[in-house]
């Protein structure tokens, strides 16, 4: 009994302790209602299960040693063992407690799952989240064409508000999950899902892909950007332009080095002629914080190891290795870091 | 019940004809010609835990490759295949056929007094093809094309256009040999429990685990179909060109999870009742007495059948199903919550009022309530689909089922065989070293798995081969990787009592625990014919509650394999009949299914030539043994009983 009490509070440190943690990839430490919701209700149910645990386990003791019999030979058999009667009594009130508590978890869970869902707005921001092996696309529809903004692995949201976010994969299944502002929302090949999110913390928050979607499944972070409406606006806005046209020698050379090998294979950049759909839109690559699904940050040294050899970084990743000449590569890396 | 025979003959002389009658034949040869019960019980408890260690070494791999953040120890490929091959082994080659068919096939027929199991060759049939399925996914890990899309395998990523390559295809057709042989063991147990029960053992008196092999039997027969179909439907859009999965054809990859987990949710109640059951037996015999709630119990048992395979859907509950279906699911899956501790308190209560002798096994026991608890509870936040959301798929999930599983089958499995260990071997096993492997086990599982809530609450998705350094998990992925070592460890230890007791254990007497079941009225190891006479039964527990004079059926015949039958409800007796002896056709038949089975892989033609060889084997089986035995054999029907 004293070390199920012990384990108990040995439980409840570690539970805590973990909870306070600044994680910048958590569940216990929600950026916005939904996820702040959802908390709560691991905090109740925990606590159910917490005090039910120790309950039983002291039961359990009690009852394994009150009568303990200490012989290595089988005693004789108990014909009519005493008390039954009481432990009828015990059996069932303990099985009524039971179903009152499953049910007051059922209401609870039904409830926070109608307020979880609940939280809709009228003419939202919607973004598209698109899975692809091994990253995100994520558009911003808009009923004029040239208006649409397609970027790729982060997602910016205005604070505050509800957004809707349409769900659906171009490969395999994947899942969408920010822990600290939602649960996870699955990539379903052949279905258009929605969701709605919220953010109430301006911030960076790191998501990951939660359904194993093959040889990269650990390197497809996401990032949800909560910025205020003005910035959001702001960001949205440059997002709808085309690159610019390079000015001086260096990064025309890398525009031309870029259109002249694979890389135009993949990638569109609006504003030159590539326009490959198979990988992600590069067009502001520049204004991005981390690159490779959010595998690595957007510096030129990562950029140019990422360009010459992506297999070493993500092996099994669908872009192949460039070995670029040394001045190619500057060039390349002067221009793609010109893609503000 | 039938007149005794008026010659009398000695015992020792009885005992001598039934020796011959039943014996199975030495050499390799007779190997694979066995069809008793007690032979291919062992068989299915020594592969299954060769699997279990297998499935061990693939996790402690997978635990060094976590144990450091962007490891390369394993790299995206082998992590790929590992953990795909460890759950598929422990689920597939551990789990069912250890908790079910081991148990089963050993322990059933000795429970309810019968000289063999129903059926005897197909359960050597289904032993075999078990093994072909062993030697399948195996064969693809050691060749290093191993399944590498997870141990459900979903489409589209397993379909061929995402996974190309034989590889899924060995994981898709071991289901359908691992499926197969759970079936044909279903159906000869739900025989030997109906139709093979001693006289006077009615349904009210069945041993509490023969009562969860029988509800767990029916389960078989519903929800292996399911996965059988659904493997199949996979291997056809991999090898036949057909759409059923293929979103672009129209196909659509929630069928695929819908039959999945309609086998798969109703699977962790096959792997947990007979846990539970080990438990009911254990909790009884250490105490010292019937019981508590008896009848409760099989209802509990029962309705946990029944509501396991109405709550699958708590495991799509992120793929968007609409809000007022998924709470249904919550509420079943909460439901089921109630028989589960309906049956812990029981226990408890049979604890209380009893007089506990805290004796080996009975240190499972304890290890099971504290694990299983933690699992069970956890299990009320799965259920939740606001909850589930943020937990599914992430490391809380693998510390849940783990928790579960090991806790509801391992633990329990453990506490069985070293409680069965004298019965099986005729020796008891060593206890200072099972303490020792209780102890390394029970701690290095915590550390293990009891982090891994909070790596899953962390944010860690499950199925990563390795994390960035700036993520902070890694302190607890060390801890749990140092739990992975006392597993292991504890693990070996069982392995050495084992060997080391099965020659230098304290010889074991008939009935070392004063249990109450019938198999424990019979020398430790069992004689080849279990019974020299066959018992009738006159209460629950038969060895405590029958008379000193409780009648023997007689009249059975000691020179042919002659079974009692006896009714399904009140196990009146009804009829004799003469079972088949030792025979190579079942292993052949296995063989050559098995055959046909991985040449489907490669050609659908192997299905259309591989049928004539089947046939011959099938023929082979039920040849008639002449006219002498077909007149024996036809049934005796009695129209009285005494």
């Amino acid at each position: 009994m004293k070390r199920a009490a012990q384990l108990g509070c040995a439980t409840v440190a570690i539970m805590l302790s973990a909870a306070c943690c600044q994680a910048q990839q958590s569940a216990m430490n929600p950026a916005g209602p939904q996820a702040g919701k959802i908390e709560w209700l691991f905090w109740v149910i925990f606590w159910i299960a917490f005090v039910v645990y120790v309950l039983v386990i002291i039961a359990f003791t009690r009852a394994s040693t009150r009568n303990r019999v200490r012989e290595e030979r089988p005693v004789p058999v108990l014909e009519n063992p005493p008390g039954e009667r009481g432990a009828a009594i015990a059996v069932h009130s303990a099985l009524a407690i039971t179903v009152i508590t499953l049910f007051s978890i059922l209401v609870m869970s039904i409830i926070t799952g109608e307020k979880v869902e609940g939280i809709t707005s009228k003419n939202p921001v919607t973004i598209q989240v698109t899975g692809h092996q091994w990253w995100w696309e994520v558009t911003y529809p808009n009923l004029q064409a040239d208006q649409t903004v397609i970027t790729a692995n982060e997602v910016h949201v205005p604070v505050g508000k509800p957004v809707v976010v349409l769900t659906n994969s171009a490969d395999v299944i994947h899942s969408f999950w920010p822990p600290n502002i939602h649960g996870k929302h699955d990539l379903l090949p052949g279905y258009q899902n929605a969701f709605w999110m919220q953010v109430d913390q301006p911030g960076i928050y790191r998501g990951q892909c939660a359904e194993f979607c093959g040889y990269q499944h650990a390197h497809m972070g996401f990032a949800i950007v909560a910025e205020s409406a003005d910035d959001f606006s702001k960001w949205l806005e440059q997002q709808r332009k085309a690159a610019e046209t390079p000015h001086d020698p260096e990064t025309s050379r890398g525009e031309q080095v870029f259109l002249g090998h694979a890389c135009v294979m993949c990638h569109t950049i609006r504003g030159t002629t590539a326009g490959s759909r198979m990988g992600p839109d590069l067009t502001h690559l520049a204004s991005r914080h981390m690159i490779a699904a959010e595998t690595l940050p957007n510096t030129r040294g990562a950029l140019a190891g990422w360009i010459v050899d992506p297999q070493s970084i993500k092996p099994g990743s669908q872009m192949a290795p460039n070995p670029l000449d040394p001045d190619e590569l500057n060039a390349l890396l002067a221009f793609l870091q010109s893609l503000q | 019940m039938a007149v005794a025979d008026p010659i009398v003959v000695s015992n020792a002389e009885r005992s001598e004809a039934l020796r011959t009658t039943w014996s199975e034949g030495r050499g390799i040869y007779h190997w694979f010609t066995n069809v008793h019960h007690t032979t291919i019980g062992k068989l299915y408890f020594v592969t299954s835990f060769i699997f279990f260690l297998l499935g061990g070494i693939l996790a402690a791999l997978v635990r060094i490759q976590l144990a450091r953040p962007e490891n390369n120890f394993l790299g995206p490929d082998k992590y790929n295949q590992f953990f795909t091959v460890h759950g598929s082994t422990m689920i597939f080659l551990f789990a069912v056929p250890m908790m079910y068919q081991a148990f089963g096939v050993y322990l059933v027929p000795l429970m309810v007094g019968a000289r063999n199991i129903a059926f005897p060759r197909l359960a050597a049939f289904s032993y075999y093809i078990y093994v072909g399925g062993c030697l399948l996914l195996w064969g693809g890990l050691l060749l290093n094309i191993g399944a590498d899309a997870g141990w459900f395998s979903y489409v589209t990523l397993s379909g061929p256009a995402y996974s190309p390559g034989k590889r899924v295809d060995f994981w898709a057709q071991m289901i359908t040999f691992t499926e197969l042989s759970a079936l044909a063991v279903a159906v000869c147990l739900i025989v030997t429990i109906l139709k093979h029960r001693a006289p006077g053992m009615t349904l009210n008196r069945m041993p509490l685990l023969v009562w969860e092999k029988l509800v767990l039997s029916f389960m078989v027969v519903f929800a292996m179909p399911a996965v059988m179909l659904v493997s199949t439907m996979l291997l056809m859009d991999r090898t036949a060109n057909t759409h059923f999965f293929n979103p672009a054809e129209g196909g659509d990859v929630l069928l695929y999870q819908h039959l999945f987990w309609f086998f798969g949710h109703p699977d962790v109640y096959i792997i947990f009742l007979p846990g539970a059951a080990i438990i009911s037996t254990l909790v009884a015999t250490f105490s010292r007495r019937h019981i508590f709630g008896y009848a409760g119990i099989v209802v509990a048992t029962i309705a946990t059948g029944f509501l396991g395979f109405g709550v699958w859907v708590h495991h799509m509950f992120a793929t968007g199903i609409p809000q007022l279906g998924e709470s249904f699911f919550t509420a079943a899956t909460l439901m089921i919550v109630i028989p589960t501790s309906y049956q812990f308190f029981c226990w408890i209560a049979t604890l209380w009022n009893g007089k506990p002798q805290l004796r080996l096994p009975m240190l499972w026991v304890g290890g099971f309530f504290f694990v299983f608890m933690i699992g069970g509870l956890s299990g009320l936040m799965l259920a939740s689909v606001p909850l589930d959301l943020q937990v599914h798929d992430t490391f809380f999930v693998v510390a849940h089922f783990h928790y579960v599983l090991i806790g509801g089958a391992v633990f329990p499995m453990f506490g069985g065989i070293y409680y069965w260990f004298p019965k099986i071997i005729g020796r008891m096993a060593n206890e200072t070293l099972a303490k020792v492997h209780f102890w390394l086990f029970f701690i290095g599982f915590n550390l293990t798995f009891f982090t891994m809530h909070f790596l899953g609450l962390r944010g860690m998705p499950r199925r990563v081969y390795t994390y960035l350094p700036e993520m902070h998990w890694t302190t607890l992925n060390q801890i749990a990787t140092l739990g992975a070592i006392f597993m292991t460890a504890g693990v070996l230890v069982f392995v050495i009592n084992v060997l080391w007791s099965k020659q230098h254990g304290v010889i074991a007497e008939a009935n070392p625990w004063g249990a109450g079941t019938l198999e424990w009225g019979v020398s430790s190891p069992p004689p080849p014919y279990n019974f020299l006479n066959l018992p009738t039964v006159s209460g629950r527990e038969a060895l405590w509650d029958d008379p000193p004079n409780e009648p023997v059926v007689t009249g059975i015949r000691d020179d042919v394999r002659e079974v009692l039958l006896t009714n399904s409800l009140d196990a009146e007796p009804e009829g004799k009949e003469e079972q088949p002896g030792p025979s190579i056709w079942p292993f052949l038949a296995a063989l050559v299914v098995s055959a046909v089975l991985i040449g489907s892989i490669f050609t659908l033609w192997a299905v259309v030539y591989g049928a004539v060889p089947i046939i011959i084997t099938i023929i082979g089986w039920v040849w008639p043994k002449g006219d002498e035995a077909v007149e024996r054999r036809s049934h005796e029907k009695w129209s009285t009983t005494v």
